[in-house]
């Protein structure tokens, strides 16, 4: 079914959700998290979802995921229902989520491993994807020994390994200070810039999805929907710097409003995280 | 100083024995020295099985071997059964609601009332004996596995899945080494009770190993060598506990890690 009711939606969009509710049951109580969410990522597209805690933006990567299905409508990728995870649609969650029992090399090769790949062919790829997030000489490490934004750049290496179509991030740097948070976002964005990936980015960090994102769809607190999409028309490549110039502010601006008002409704309505 | 704190307990107590004895205070002819327990303990390792009068003279090892073997045998049993048991209790509802229950039933069957079924069974053979020191090591293990695997963290599976892992993988690679400590406790609290059902085994349903000696020194008024037999076991017991937690600190050397992070 082609969705033509949405301009946005091209058949170049990777993923695709159509109309898309999820209503959870908790313990006899009906609790709406997603209400009619339409959203379309084109290839090589960075989006950013941004949203109050509790909008239901972690629940929408969810099911983008495969990791949930919808109440109602259709989550697509590549044309076809999503249906269970699957390696070309890789997760980097909230907490890092690597295997303890493995060291750094271990988890960054886990997803290559699994798939029966042969080392040789992957080997030069791993070294330089090590290289890239900053734990060259940690990889006989294990993640006991590593801070937690080394931890979190495993997670981003591991995904980055396999190759994946999409790379889903849900709130990847949610749980770090803001120093290394900010370490972890210029860390992104050369790397992204460099392969280019389609990414769905989750976070709550207006700067975080202005700074990183091409489109920011803003979500509306409980029962979330995607409220406007926004076009971030800064060029690349980016840094931290732009975060000052006059045309960020304005952007900033315009999404604080936003939000701002979606805040006011979630606090009237007594917040709920998930 | 500080070395010797440890011994001091021990040291008090064995102190407090002599003079029990030297003393009077228990019945005469009874209870032991602990010197005389060392000397008959010396003589069951050391002494001379043709030449010497006591029919227990160097008969220790022999007796040793025969229980540590059974202690083995039965744990290893338990452990090959009780393991993957517990792996697809844990993971599978269905495995779990057809299977659980009957362990949960039996399991309060204490080892000790199987004994009279166990020799109607398996008569008095070894077999008698495997089969008791294995259900009694079979339920630490199988209840602390489960439990383990339904402590698997579900972002890990989540990551596995993600990452192409199927239900073999998964299962072997994140659920069984997510569980392993839990594995280990099990396993430990496993040959601890198979130490107690080799006792009770040999004492009634075979004729040979510390049990069987236990049993026959109290029948013929040998305390000395009833007491040299408790410490034995309890020596053994302590040494195979030992070499678990060795062997599960190598094996889970990533959590000691974890817990000097």
């Amino acid at each position: 079914m082609a969705d033509a009711g949405s301009p946005r939606v091209s058949d170049r969009a990777v993923v695709e959700l159509a109309d898309v509710w999820k209503v959870f049951d908790k313990s006899g109580r009906r609790v709406e998290a997603l209400q009619a969410v339409s959203l379309a990522v084109a290839r090589n597209e960075f989006a950013a979802i941004l949203g109050p805690s509790g909008c239901g933006k972690s629940t929408l990567l969810n099911m983008v995921a495969g990791f949930d299905a919808p109440t109602r409508g259709r989550v697509l990728f590549d044309g076809d229902p999503v249906r269970a995870p699957d390696p070309r649609r890789a997760v980097v969650f909230q907490e890092p989520a690597l295997f303890p029992w493995y060291t750094v090399l271990d988890n960054v090769t886990f997803g290559l491993r699994t798939r029966g790949v042969p080392v040789a062919s992957y080997r030069a790829r791993v070294e330089a994807f090590i290289e890239q997030v900053g734990l060259r000489g940690f990889e006989s490490h294990y993640p006991a020994e590593l801070s937690g934004g080394m931890k979190q750049r495993v997670g981003i290496a591991r995904v980055l390994v396999m190759e994946p179509d999409v790379l889903l991030m849900d709130e990847p740097f949610g749980s770090l200070d803001a120093q290394t948070r900010s370490l972890m976002q210029e860390l992104l964005l050369s790397v992204w810039e460099r392969h280019q990936q389609t990414v769905l980015f989750v976070t709550h960090d207006i700067e975080e999805a202005l700074l990183l994102a091409d489109s920011v769809s803003v979500m509306t607190a409980r029962p979330g929907r995607i409220k406007k999409r926004i076009a971030v028309k800064l060029p690349r490549p980016r840094s931290l710097e732009v975060t000052t110039s006059p045309f960020f502010n304005d952007l900033k601006r315009e999404v604080l409003g936003l939000i701002r008002e979606e805040s006011v409704k979630a606090a009237a309505y007594g917040p709920e995280t998930g | 100083m500080r070395r010797l704190w440890p011994a001091l307990l021990p040291l008090a107590f064995l102190g407090l024995w002599t003079l029990a004895v030297e003393q009077r205070w228990v019945t005469e002819g009874i209870i032991p020295s602990p010197l005389q327990v060392a000397r008959s303990w010396q003589r069951w390792i050391f002494g001379s099985p043709v030449k010497s009068l006591s029919p227990y003279s160097g008969t220790w090892l022999a007796a040793v071997l025969y229980s540590s073997r059974r202690v083995l045998q039965g744990f290893l049993l338990a452990a090959a059964v009780g393991i993957p048991l517990g792996l697809f209790v844990g993971w599978n509802r269905l495995v779990a609601r057809l299977v659980d229950p009957s362990i949960q039933l039996l399991r309060p069957v204490p080892i000790t009332a199987w004994l009279p079924f166990a020799i109607a069974v398996f008569g008095i053979y070894d077999a008698s004996a495997l089969f008791l020191i294995g259900l009694g090591a079979f339920y630490p293990i199988v209840v602390n596995t489960t439990h383990g695997v339904r402590d698997t963290n579900l972002l890990l599976l989540r990551a596995a899945r993600m990452m192409g892992a199927g239900e073999a993988t998964i299962l072997t690679k994140v659920v069984f080494r997510s569980a392993l400590p839990s594995i280990f406790t099990g396993l430990r609290l496993g040959i601890g009770i198979a130490w107690t059902a080799v006792i009770v085994a040999e004492m009634i349903a075979v004729k040979s190993g510390l049990g069987y000696v236990l049993w026959d020194a109290y029948y013929v008024g040998r305390m000395d060598i009833c007491v040299a037999t408790m410490l034995s076991v309890g020596l053994l017991g302590f040494v195979s506990d030992r070499a678990l937690q060795l062997l599960s600190r190598v094996v889970l050397k990533w959590r000691t890690l974890e817990a000097h992070a």
